[in-house]
């Protein structure tokens, strides 16, 4: 049996989180470390970064070191009437870092549902965020957005596509004054540039977010606010519903993500640890009729949170010598342990082993 | 506690000033002295001066919750912050700038010197011109005359620099400010203390305007 307070943040988290997606019936998917090179170079508007690891196989054909689990999940499914593949994986992805520009090995864990996606698949994979988060801490946030909503809203105002991209990018900044500012250069009327900053102003409890909606009906498709609505009234029995909410400026990639896309966070870290959302878009690209939802967790991130354990490395720091007898020694290493302590066993207190208590055994027969 | 990174500097000062009349008092950081972090328990807050193009970086990193950094910084580096508000201090423009004869060939690759080169880069891009960046740290204005570049991209405050090495405004790019600027995640979890602040300054901002 592991003991588990020797695990790491992220290795706990790997056993429970697998746990908890079994109990929702996504069965494990174990893929290969590489890809072929090809494979990415077609579908690079989909990778966060176009830059990945390649190598020649022994073969000479072209490989890759996964730089995305979800593109090889899609890649090996197939679409079948009444069928959801509902898969969870644990895998490293290759990718380069924005804050070295180097490439950076990451720790993802993460579920995929594809097949015909309804409301409930949509809540289920709500509820097993905000699930991941609650085992990985009590203090947690996972926001949820609409990018149909917001694409229509700005439809609306202005269908202008650098206008559009650009209105994105200061909604997701919660930037209300430049995006003021493009409204004036793109002479978008008064009242729609108000609704515009009054949009950027609406997030925090769902409830609130829903009414304060209601105000801006004119701009808002009514079929994208009644998912909203449905969905916020399924998820006010869970334990953590207050902890739900909802953050327009939670914009993912649109080339990706479509429908409902939501982000989590963990108080103490300093960014997102979970992201997810609808794919279908990267579905259809591909050639496949069904829908999909999933979401990442960065468990490389969690290294940030604090262990209970930081403090010393090992219970005893235990010193012997050339005259230590071997039988002393061994029985005083069991005993230690037998007393449940952990045990170090060097010939000197060098100040590289922190420890709680200091046992000497030199010349020990 | 809140934690806040101050530019260094005049900017820094007028802003905390601003947080002062918000009721985020820290008396301590009037001291004369060289110290950087200063702290005031009671009302919940921790200041810090850093150098004005590291504060996005303490914020996005999430050391600081709050920051205020120049949007020069801002479009430069791009880090992944809230941008809650625009405090109308600092303010100046990115321009391109070139000696007052300067014609542009546009059958040659325009040669820009700059210590943005990201927003040059950008900036080029939408008008899609074929640019050779040329990356300096300081004394940009004398590239052009030296002929190391056809052209700079840099921050004018009053246009009297460019103006005593006989250059002149060619093009805005966009205006520069100070903005306040929060961590994404400090928000999800200290968002009242945060909109309360960003509350008060705005009405000092707007009075100011």
């Amino acid at each position: 049996m592991i003991d588990n307070s020797i695990l790491r943040n992220e290795e706990k988290a790997i056993f429970a989180l697998r746990e908890l997606y079994g109990k929702y019936g996504y069965k494990p998917f174990k893929m290969s470390k590489f890809e072929e090179y090809e494979f990415y170079i077609q579908n690079k508007d989909f990778l966060v970064s176009d830059r990945i690891i390649a190598f020649n196989d022994t073969n000479g054909k072209l490989l890759a070191l996964k730089p995305d689990v979800t593109l090889s999940i899609i890649k090996n499914g197939e679409d079948i009437d009444g069928f959801k593949q509902k898969v969870c994986y644990n895998e490293n992805v290759y990718r380069v870092s924005e804050n070295t520009h180097q490439f950076k090995e990451i720790m993802q864990t993460g579920v995929e549902c594809i097949g015909d996606i309804n409301l409930y698949d949509i809540y289920e994979m709500i509820v097993m965020a905000a699930e991941s988060l609650s085992l990985i801490s009590d203090d947690f946030v996972l926001e949820i957005s609409h990018l149909g909503l917001l694409s229509s809203l700005l439809d609306n105002i202005c269908k202008n596509s650098s206008f559009k991209n650009e209105a994105i990018k200061y909604i997701s900044d919660k930037n209300a004054h430049d995006l003021a500012r493009i409204c004036d250069e793109n002479d978008v009327a008064e009242n729609d540039k108000n609704a515009l900053q009054k949009f950027v102003s609406i997030y925090g409890e769902r409830n609130n977010v829903l009414q304060e909606l209601e105000t801006l009906d004119e701009y808002v498709n009514k079929d994208n606010m009644n998912i909203l609505k449905t969905l916020s009234y399924m998820l006010d029995n869970l334990s953590c519903s207050g902890k739900i909410k909802f953050d327009f400026s939670a914009v993912s990639d649109m080339n990706y993500y479509n429908g409902i896309v939501f982000k989590g966070y963990i108080n103490g870290l300093s960014q997102s640890v979970l992201t997810g959302g609808q794919y279908d878009n990267l579905l259809y690209k591909m050639g496949r009729k069904s829908g999909a939802i999933g979401f990442a967790i960065y468990l490389d991130l969690l290294e940030d949170l604090p262990n209970e354990k930081a403090g010393y490395d090992v219970d005893v720091l235990l010193l012997c010598d050339d005259k230590t007898e071997n039988a002393v020694l061994i029985n005083t290493v069991n005993d230690i342990i037998n007393n449940g302590k952990t045990v170090s066993v060097q010939t000197a207190d060098t100040g590289k082993i922190r420890y709680k208590e200091l046992k000497n055994i030199k010349g020990g027969v | 506690m809140l934690n806040v990174a101050l530019p260094k500097g005049r900017l820094g000062e007028k802003v905390y000033a601003m947080f002062e009349a918000a009721g985020y008092e820290c008396p301590s950081i009037k001291e004369n002295n060289r110290k950087l972090i200063f702290e005031n328990e009671e009302r919940g807050v921790r200041y810090f001066w850093v150098k004005p193009s590291d504060v996005a970086i303490y914020v996005e990193r999430g050391a600081a919750d709050i920051g205020v950094a120049g949007k020069d910084i801002l479009l430069e580096y791009a880090p992944d912050v809230y941008e809650l508000l625009d405090l109308n201090l600092g303010k100046c423009r990115m321009a391109v700038a070139a000696p007052n004869e300067f014609h542009d060939d546009e059958q040659k690759t325009l040669k820009v010197a700059t210590k943005f080169t990201n927003i040059a880069a950008n900036y080029y891009a939408s008008l899609g011109r074929e640019i050779d960046i040329i990356k300096l740290n300081g004394s940009i204005e004398i590239a052009p005359i030296l002929k190391l570049s056809d052209v700079i991209v840099d921050i004018v405050e009053t246009g009297t620099t460019l103006k005593e090495n006989n250059l002149e405004v060619k093009s805005e790019i966009v205006p520069i400010s100070a903005r306040l600027i929060a961590n994404k995640s400090s928000f999800k979890f200290k968002g009242d203390d945060i909109e309360k602040i960003v509350e008060s300054i705005k009405k000092q901002v707007q009075a100011n305007d």
